[in-house]
């Protein structure tokens, strides 16, 4: 099943990711403030992915890991 | 199966860069890039001066630090020097287009088998946002608050059609990081430039089309769209010299 992984801490809540997603799946996590103080991203269902990895293409800061 | 991972030549080290500063995926680009050919081990980069002052911190493979422009001309002797190592330089605009376009402009006349990495933002990002040589006419920066006057600063420089008038370059391409599309593209383009040097064909450049979120004043996705909208019409993408492509016409 498509998986992804955020290394959460690493995140600057930049909003690349979300934009990228062709199935609008990603969102930042208003709840949580991470390592650096910025909301991380996370993907909000996660039965719908499909693992393009078009999220981690985008992402600056090498947050994403994809597995299928 | 993993689709995507974080490439091993770049440190574990979290970037400095600015939240949605396109730097990383430039960075990960050429570090795809050093894991593919497989050549972390005789991989020596030379970081700028700007922004990317510590790429050294960032790739794993063995880096110097050049003084201001100067990283064609370090990369040069390291080149002649070792000639089994794969030497690339790392710089923006401020670096390669301003201060370093003497050294810039030599080794690519010389044709050096050295790989060049130009990120264009179109401005001083480290120190705060000034116009650079590359800003856009009209463009509104610290240093021209009214946007960039040609009468009185003259104009944007295209660095690689200005070095495609030259013999000496293999391979001279812009891209940009704007889409998942134009980031797979570019990739492609750096792959090639590494290639060059692989096979000792020479000099090759890659200007990649790059975004200030912080300086611009702008999303880090609004800066994206003004990638696309406004600096892309200035600085069209494509290849601007490929000595293979020719010499196979001729053939």
């Amino acid at each position: 099943m498509p998986r992804i992984i955020f290394d959460a801490d690493r995140c600057k809540g930049c909003g690349l990711c979300v934009s990228a997603c062709p199935r609008q799946l990603l969102t930042l996590d208003r709840s949580r403030i991470n390592r650096k103080g910025y909301h991380p991203a996370k993907i909000t269902d996660p039965e719908r992915c499909t693992a393009c990895a078009c999220c981690a293409v985008m992402c600056p800061d090498c947050v994403i890991t994809v597995e299928r | 199966m993993i689709v995507f991972e974080r490439p091993n030549a770049l440190t574990d080290r979290d970037t400095h860069y600015c939240p949605g500063c396109t730097h990383g995926i430039i960075h990960r680009l050429v570090a795809e890039v050093i894991d593919e050919l497989e050549i972390e081990g005789q991989t020596v980069g030379v970081a700028p001066v700007g922004c990317a002052v510590m790429a050294y911190d960032y790739f794993a493979c063995d880096m110097v630090e050049a003084a201001h422009g100067r990283a064609p001309a370090v990369a040069t002797g390291i080149k002649r020097a070792n000639p089994d190592n794969v030497v690339f330089t790392y710089q923006g605009d401020g670096d390669l287009a301003s201060i370093g376009t003497a050294e810039t402009v030599h080794a690519a006349a010389r044709g050096e088998n050295i790989t060049v990495i130009f990120v264009n933002n179109a401005i001083y990002g480290m120190t705060g946002g000034q116009m650079a040589p590359t800003s856009l006419p009209g463009q509104i920066t610290e240093t021209s608050p009214y946007g960039r006057s040609p009468a009185v600063c003259g104009y944007p420089l295209r660095i690689c059609e200005m070095l495609a008038t030259l013999d000496g370059p293999e391979y001279l391409a812009r891209v940009s990081v704007h889409s998942v599309r134009a980031v797979r593209r570019a990739k492609k383009a750096v792959r090639r430039a590494f290639e060059n040097q692989l096979t000792g064909r020479g000099f090759s450049l890659v200007e990649f089309l790059s975004s200030c979120p912080t300086n611009w004043g702008m999303t880090p996705q609004e800066a994206l769209t003004w990638v696309e909208s406004t600096m892309i019409p200035y600085y069209p993408l494509g290849v601007y010299k490929d000595r293979s492509v020719r010499e196979a016409e001729e053939e």
